[in-house]
């Protein structure tokens, strides 16, 4: 997220805007990708990431393949470059890399031709992620200049936090990380936001809230004395969901934990856009590929990752 | 036949001097003078003529990963950066932690281009529960042990490995045993895989702060406190470990530090890449922690200063960077990278890799000097103001994990005599 600017973002949304009225059409298709051939590399589990690129593939008529690799590949023993130049190998357009560790796609970018889609890479970055939300608050605000936007719970581990503070910033917004100091980040020298411990404080001011699941292995590592006592200090509960102004937006990047990071019927309310979010995932990402495997419109200087 | 080494400039700890040598067909430095006379002469005027480097710290691979690095390749590397003897981490497989691995490796090292000096596990197996039979070992000829690639993480097991080391000074030959730690608290620093600050937060991966080295450093310079043992302490990279050591130090406690090349030339910035060529254990930190290290090799609050050279395949290092092993190339950059980086005077810089560290690994009587008539002819020829490019293909190193390659640097190893051979001529290794 970082190598693009506002300019670059308001492109992309513009772009995902067109691609989102494909969706509506009786037959969601275009030919745009015919030919191309697309390859889902996804070393950890994700279902709707997943899905999303691969009904954004078939909508832009690409051929997609899938190389399932399970996590425990890595310890079988074949490099992550023999895995993609197997790949590549077998003549691909573009690969949509979704890897635990940190810094996989920029690897895999650097050992083969095809473009290089980032699908989320260990705590590092969720680009398109990010892309969908920018899409989804674009859709109820004009725009995000000096909105306040707190985003939720465990920032340390979270990749879609670290593309959002980016996208979010980018985009003119003012950001606040509400977490306890054990899911933040060990520093966060040169971030664009502001701490908060304390999410009563902030929450009347809020445009957004912006909730993270909070992993519940984390919970293992005791980062946090219970999940009750997370519910109750940073989840977005009935009482603090009451407190949010009007128009305030509330998005989870899913999957979400209900009665942790946001309590259950807090979900349901009108102005948590979560399904939205899930809807133009699909565009965005259409967007992506389309702009990375097609036209080739000159919008990002390296046109070979969105990263 | 002897050879004359002519017009060079002998430095050793006692100094610089214009002076030839002459090492006889026994390998041993017969005399020095000016206008002597050999069957073999080679002209080094111009040049640094100095006691050969020793390496506190080298991953040979072998036994167990002769795909990554071989004892005569590593040797062979070891010669062509000015080293005549270097000291073999244990964590071979099998580990090092037994008389006969010992001697595995010895008889493995017979006719190397260095001499292998074998360093031996504290624990079993490296597992940090019990101790490996240290006296047999020390019997052996073993001067350090360490468990290296991990710390010892008990208190007691560490205490006890201390106090035990105390009562062998008696069995080894070059003055009993040193205890020597990879200081990094795994309760702190487990799933870690870079320095963690601000790059690891930006970056999004799991991070080793430098309080895990400091708080190991700091129980174990209590334990020293406690039991009177000597110990070395390897690879020394965080700020708040130097001054510890430093403070130790001069309340008198026996200890030495070592510490490494990269981590006097690198930082965790260049993490940003993702090239997991950068991953190495310690990991790079902070400037400010580069700069204390520097200091610290300047000052003497850190005696020498050792490669850590740990060769990984390319498929090994093919990886995400956190799912790649840690450790990169060192013996072939050492020197220039000293000279290039530290700013120091080229008689420190030889006091760092040679006599100092020879001194820890129990080499004194053979290696690190003075370089004096009756001593072996264990030199290296340097020329401390030439410039060249380092690169990957030309190193002997059967692994190419090296973040060095196409860097210009200043000071340059030229020759390097092993018990009187020339193993390394005019930058070749000979064999």
């Amino acid at each position: 997220m970082a190598d693009l600017d506002r300019g670059d973002i308001e492109q992309i949304l513009n772009l995902t805007e067109s691609f989102a009225e494909v969706g509506e059409r009786s037959i969601p298709k275009v030919p745009a990708l015919r030919g191309k051939t697309i390859a889902w590399l996804f070393y950890e589990d994700s279902t709707r990431t997943r899905l999303s690129f691969e009904t954004a593939a078939k909508r832009l008529s690409a051929d997609t393949m899938n190389f399932s690799v399970s996590s425990s590949s890595v310890k079988k023993g074949e490099s992550l470059r023999d895995t993609v130049e197997t790949i590549a190998a077998m003549g691909i357009d573009g690969i949509v890399v979704r890897h635990s560790a940190a810094g996989a796609p920029h690897r895999v970018a650097n050992w083969v031709d095809a473009s290089v889609i980032n699908a989320g890479d260990g705590w590092h970055q969720h680009p398109t992620q990010s892309l969908l939300d920018l899409y989804t608050a674009r859709e109820h605000f004009d725009d995000l200049d000096g909105k306040h936007i707190a985003i939720v719970g465990d920032i340390r581990h979270s990749r879609v936090a670290r593309s959002n503070v980016v996208g979010f910033a980018t985009m003119g917004a003012k950001v606040t990380l509400v977490a306890p100091p054990t899911l933040l980040p060990a520093s966060l020298e040169g971030w664009p936001v502001e701490v908060c411990h304390n999410f009563d404080e902030i929450i009347e001011d809020l445009d957004m809230c912006y909730l993270l699941r909070m992993q519940l292995e984390r919970q293992r590592d005791s980062l946090v004395p219970t999940l009750r006592e997370f519910h109750n200090e940073f989840g977005l509960t009935v009482a603090r969901a009451d407190r949010l102004g009007p128009g305030a937006l509330i998005m989870h990047p899913g999957p979400m934990n209900r009665g942790v990071e946001i309590a259950g019927e807090v979900a349901e309310r009108p102005n948590a856009v979560i399904t939205q979010q899930v809807s133009n995932g699909v565009a965005v990402r259409m967007a992506v590929l389309f702009l990375l495997l097609g036209s080739g419109l000159d919008i990002v200087d390296d046109q070979r990752a969105v990263a | 036949m002897s050879l004359v080494l002519t017009n060079g400039t002998v430095v050793d700890q006692s100094g610089p001097r214009q002076l030839d040598i002459e090492i006889n067909d026994q390998g041993v430095v017969a005399s020095l003078g000016t206008g002597l006379r050999g069957d073999v002469e080679l002209d080094v005027a111009g040049l640094v003529v100095a006691p050969g480097f020793v390496d506190l710290h080298t991953h040979l691979r072998e036994p167990g990963n002769e795909e990554a690095e071989t004892i005569e390749t590593a040797t062979r590397g070891a010669a062509l950066g000015g080293f005549t003897a270097v000291v073999a981490m244990p964590n071979t497989t099998p580990a090092v932690d037994s008389p006969a691995v010992v001697q595995q490796v010895r008889d493995l090292a017979r006719g190397a281009l260095c001499e292998v000096a074998v360093a031996a596990a504290i624990t079993v197996d490296r597992a940090g529960q019990t101790l490996a039979p240290m006296a047999e070992l020390v019997r052996h000829g073993v001067r350090l042990f360490t468990d290296d690639g991990r710390g010892v993480q008990d208190d007691k097991v560490m205490r006890t490995a201390l106090e035990y080391s105390t009562g062998l000074n008696h069995l080894g030959a070059n003055g009993g045993p040193i205890v020597a730690q990879h200081c990094d608290l795994e309760s702190l620093s487990a799933g870690g895989v870079m320095h963690e600050g601000a790059w690891s937060s930006v970056l999004g991966m799991p991070g080793q702060s430098a309080e895990a080295e400091e708080l190991m450093i700091m129980r174990d310079i209590a334990l020293v406190r406690l039991t009177g043992a000597r110990m070395h302490f390897q690879h020394v990279s965080a700020a708040g470990s130097v001054a510890m050591i430093s403070a130790a130090k001069e309340a008198g406690l026996d200890i030495t530090a070592e510490a490494t090349p990269h981590h006097f030339t690198l930082t965790d910035a260049e993490c940003a890449s993702f090239d997991s060529v950068y991953r190495v254990h310690p990991p790079l930190r902070t400037d400010a922690d580069v700069a204390a290290v520097k200091q610290g090799l300047a000052d003497g609050t850190i005696d020498a200063i050792a490669t850590d050279h740990a060769p990984h395949t390319n498929h090994e290092k093919d990886r995400a960077f956190g799912d790649a092993p840690p450790g990169m190339l060192g013996l072939e950059t050492a020197f220039a990278l000293a000279v290039t980086e530290l700013g120091l005077p080229i008689d420190k810089i030889l006091a760092l890799l040679s006599w100092q560290p020879a001194a820890i690994a129990g080499l004194a009587d053979r290696h690190g000097g003075p370089i004096a008539a009756g001593r072996p002819a264990n030199l290296v020829v340097v020329d401390p103001g030439e410039s060249w490019t380092i690169s990957r293909q030309a190193m002997a190193s059967r692994s190419t994990n090296t973040p060095y390659d196409g860097r210009s640097v200043t000071g340059r190893v030229r020759h390097t005599i092993l018990n009187g051979e020339i193993v390394v001529r005019d930058t070749l290794a000979q064999r």
